[in-house]
This record gives structure tokens, C-alpha cells and sequence, in this order.
């Protein structure tokens, strides 16, 4: 049959390509792109053209070292505020009223205040109370500018992470703990089994945003003095007077933002395979 | 209880007067930086939706640059930047002056760029909020592509984009508080200088952070009259 009708009807022919003409918006795009591609360019030269084994030498070990503290400081603060924002997310889930009002007032002074604010208070704020704690024990802990960046970001990420959490939770629908609760389960197990796997996965965006959030953040320890990718920069600046330090710095920080974007688009296309219809 | 009130009087001994100063530079930079990432984050959305390729390209160079920057960076890179850039040009001009820059302007720009990025960004997805029909329709009735954009994208786009857009004005109203480190005398600023000097940090910089945080209610409330002032442009249910 499809060979009576393949010699009968001519298949017709594809439409001829749509030739593309020169406009404005064209000239445009091309002047846009050479501006922006050249600006990249020109500055990716400058670094290749600036090299100089000797500040390499100098200042590279310590912007590996500057490094490995912005990514402890940035885990243990991640991990701290993951950790503290599940009561806090309960609290503002809970029926009762007060708990509720308490944990928003948190999250609202957390979230509606800056970070470097927040830092400062607890840096300095904490010097101000040094004998209160030094009788508590707790100064030995507060003395050290780590310590004070990781207790600020901690409190600020839980905040956020709460109300990621929050959303998260409010998003299953209800229907879901009804069909738990129809079926034997306590609220506990009907969290964990039930809820929690599919709130996970509508949180899983909004966390990866939090922790580049925190990573970018995370620039202004240098301020009260560590001594991170960012303080090294500014040490390494201030001694050399070298505009490429920055640059270095800036490199550095794209790539591990672009690095960690890339490994959570990946992560969130593996864990919602089963929502996807198409193969 | 009386302390605190000495410490924070607009007297010449009290505080109040230079943080109240601090407000105000820290209010005047936000309302500065708004129009500018508002206008930049609107042309690099146009260019992000357009076919044509290479302004697509451009445009997401442009976001993922300034998205993936810590702004601290951001700021000290157009900061120094900028004082190196203009001395370099003054020296090949034959001209041996250094030129402070403006740590005003610096901030400006540098948060400019970050709002740009994010809010070209909540454009882009209004843009695709909006049915083809519309432009469509636009042109049916012989209106030049300008005028479409003007007259009937734009107040639809604003609605759609203007949760976005009030979110990002919180981030934006927060970040000025880093300007403080290129020496602007924002709220952080003088309250840090007052700290040092009074030796009461935990004080100033608790007052600090409620200042933010009046700032962020304040800025609810404008937020919802600007939401109510929109939402009369939506079709009566």
C-alpha cells in the first residue's frame, strides 16, 4: 500500500531554510556578544599576560589554604543550620499559637536583617559579655572569629532553611497524611516515610540556592578578620597592590558556584526521574 | 535604661543624630541602585527572550557572571577596579592625578550589576508568563512593536513580576550594609563607629539590625500598596 501511494504522490519537499537577514536586533546580539565575550577575553588575557610565577608562588598556597576555610565554614554552618531548622520549621507548623509566633519572630529577625549585621553583633557583641563568659566557659569558644562566623551563619542559614522546609512540608497535600493515617500509621512515621520524602523533593531547588546563598555570604568573614579565599585576597592585595589577586578570587568563586550549580541541576534530574513522563 | 537613651540622643554626645545620618545613606543608595538593576535587568531579560542567539548568549553571560560573584567581591572588583582602570587612563593621557573614587557611585554600580542579574532573571520568567497572542494581538491592531511593548506587555509583565521583584528589593535594601567596608557611612558604618568608641557593640549593633528590620517592614508595607495599586488593572471575578 505506503508503495503504491509512495510512487503515486510525490513525498513533498522540505521548505527551503529561512534565510536569515541582517537587521537591527542581529547587529545588536553580535555587538552585545563581541562586548561581552571581548570584555572576558580581555580580561582572561591580562591574567595569562600578568603571570607572575613569583606572586603564584607567594600567594597561591595560601589561597588554597583561604579556600579550604570558606568550605569549612560554609559545611559546618550548612550543617549546624539544617540540624536547628527542623524544630524550627515544626515550630512554625505546630497548632499551637505561641510556638508558632515565636518561631516566625526567628525566622523574620533572621531573614530580615544583613548577615554582615548579624556577624557583628555576634563578633563584637560577644567581646562586650567577655566576663559573663569567660565564668560560663563559653569565651574560649567566642574569642576565636571562626567560631563567632560559624554561630552567626548557622543561626541566619537555619532561618532560611526553615522556611524552605516550611513550604516544602505545605506543599504535600494533605490528602497524603489522611491516606497514612487510614492506614495504621502514627503522625511520626507518616512524617518520615510519607511527607518528608516528597517535601524533600520540592525543597531540593530552594537548598541548593541557600547553599550557593551561604557561599557567597560566606566572602564576609573576611571582615572580622578570617582569613578565607576572600581575607587572603584582600591580604594578598593589600601587600601587592596587584589588581589580578581579585581576579584570581573571582575565578575561583565562579567556578565552584557554576561547579556546585551543575552538581545540583544533575542531583535534582536523578532523584525526579520518576516524575518525568518522557524516557 | 537612661544610658541608652544618652547613647542613642541626637545630641552632640549621643549617637543618634550620625546613625540617623547612616539611615539615610543607607535609604538613598537602595532607592539609587533600584532604578538602575531595574532598567539593566529589564534589557538583558529582552535579551534573554529574544531569537536571536547571540543576545541570548550574551545575556546569560552576563547573569551567570554576576549571579556566581559573592557581592562583597562584586563591589571591591568595581571598587579598585574602576580606581585603577581611571588612573591607567590618566597616565596614558599624560596626567599624574589619582582620583578617589566615590564609594557612593562604587556601590551603586556594583549592586546594580547584582540586582540586574537576579531581577532580569524574575523578568524573564514574567516574559514567558505572557501568551504570544498578546504581542500578536498588538500588532493585529497595528501597533508598532514598541508600542506593544509599551501599552500592553509592560503593565501585564509588571504585575506578574512584581513578587519577584519585591523580594529582590529586600536582598538589595540588605546588601547595602557591605558598602560600610568601602568606607560609605551607611547604618553599619556609623553604628560600628559609634561601638568602638562607646565600647557598647552589643548595643549598637542590636540597634543596627532593628533598623534593618523597620526598613523591611516599612518596605512591606509600601510593597503591599504598590501590589494593591497593580492588582486594579485585573479583570473583576
Amino acid at each position: 500500500m505506503t508503495a503504491i501511494v509512495n510512487e503515486h504522490i510525490q513525498p513533498a519537499l522540505p521548505p527551503p531554510p529561512v534565510r536569515r537577514r541582517w537587521n537591527g536586533t542581529r547587529t545588536t546580539g553580535w555587538i552585545a556578544l563581541v562586548a561581552m565575550v571581548g570584555m572576558l577575553a580581555g580580561l582572561g588575557l591580562y591574567l595569562i599576560l600578568a603571570w607572575d610565577s613569583e606572586l603564584v608562588a607567594k600567594y597561591g598556597p595560601k589561597y588554597w589554604k583561604g579556600l579550604q576555610i570558606t568550605l569549612g565554614l560554609v559545611a559546618t554552618s550548612l550543617v549546624f543550620g539544617a540540624a536547628m531548622s527542623l524544630p524550627v520549621a515544626m515550630a512554625r507548623l505546630s497548632p499551637n499559637r505561641a510556638v508558632g509566633a515565636l518561631a516566625y519572630c526567628y525566622v523574620y529577625l533572621f531573614r530580615g536583617t544583613p548577615l554582615l549585621a548579624q556577624v557583628f553583633l555576634v563578633y563584637y557583641g560577644a567581646g562586650e559579655f567577655r566576663p559573663e563568659l569567660q565564668s560560663a566557659g563559653l569565651w574560649l569558644f567566642f574569642r576565636d572569629p571562626w567560631n563567632c562566623a560559624v554561630f552567626a551563619f548557622a543561626l541566619n542559614t537555619a532561618a532560611y532553611q526553615a522556611e524552605i522546609l516550611r513550604g516544602a512540608i505545605q506543599s504535600v497535600a494533605k490528602g497524603q497524611w489522611e491516606a497514612a493515617e487510614a492506614l495504621g500509621l502514627t503522625r511520626f512515621q507518616a512524617f518520615r516515610k510519607i511527607i518528608l520524602p516528597q517535601a524533600l523533593i520540592v525543597a531540593l531547588r530552594p537548598y541548593g540556592n541557600e547553599i550557593i546563598l551561604m557561599l557567597k555570604g560566606s566572602a564576609i568573614v573576611a571582615i572580622i578578620t578570617v582569613l578565607d579565599l576572600m581575607g587572603e585576597t584582600r591580604r594578598a592585595y593589600s601587600r601587592s597592590f596587584d589588581f589580578q589577586t581579585y581576579l584570581w578570587a573571582a575565578v575561583v568563586y565562579l567556578l565552584m558556584v557554576e561547579t556546585i550549580r551543575n552538581i545540583w541541576e544533575r542531583l535534582e534530574k536523578r532523584l525526579t526521574r520518576h516524575l518525568r513522563r518522557d524516557g | 535604661m537612661d544610658e541608652v537613651l544618652a547613647l542613642l540622643s541626637l545630641s552632640d554626645t549621643g549617637w543618634g543624630d550620625e546613625i540617623a545620618s547612616g539611615v539615610g545613606v543607607t535609604i538613598s543608595l537602595a532607592l539609587a541602585t533600584l532604578p538602575l538593576g531595574l532598567l539593566i535587568g529589564f534589557l538583558v531579560a529582552l535579551a534573554k527572550q529574544s531569537e536571536e542567539q547571540t543576545l541570548r548568549l550574551a545575556g546569560n553571560i552576563y547573569t551567570t557572571v554576576f549571579r556566581g560573584l559573592p557581592e562583597l567581591l562584586t563591589l571591591f572588583l568595581v571598587y579598585f577596579g574602576a580606581q585603577i582602570g581611571i588612573r591607567q587612563l590618566l597616565l596614558a593621557m599624560g596626567s599624574e592625578t589619582t582620583i578617589e573614587i566615590n564609594s557612593f557611585l562604587a556601590g551603586m554600580v556594583a549592586l546594580g550589576l547584582v540586582f540586574s542579574s537576579f531581577s532580569s532573571e524574575v523578568f524573564l520568567s514574567a516574559f514567558r508568563a505572557i501568551p504570544r497572542g498578546q504581542y500578536e494581538g498588538g500588532y493585529a491592531i497595528g501597533l508598532s512593536r514598541f508600542q506593544t511593548m509599551r501599552l500592553i506587555i509592560l503593565p501585564q509583565l509588571i504585575r506578574i513580576a512584581l513578587p519577584g521583584l519585591s523580594n529582590l528589593w529586600m536582598i538589595l535594601l540588605k546588601d547595602t550594609a557591605l558598602v560600610s567596608v568601602i568606607g560609605l557611612s551607611d547604618i553599619i558604618r556609623q553604628t560600628g563607629i559609634a561601638a568602638r568608641v562607646t565600647k557598647e557593640a552589643f548595643l549598637f549593633f542590636g540597634v543596627a539590625c532593628l533598623l534593618y528590620l523597620v526598613l523591611a517592614i516599612l518596605s512591606s508595607v509600601a510593597i503591599g500598596a504598590i501590589n494593591h495599586w497593580a492588582a486594579k488593572g485585573d479583570a473583576p471575578r
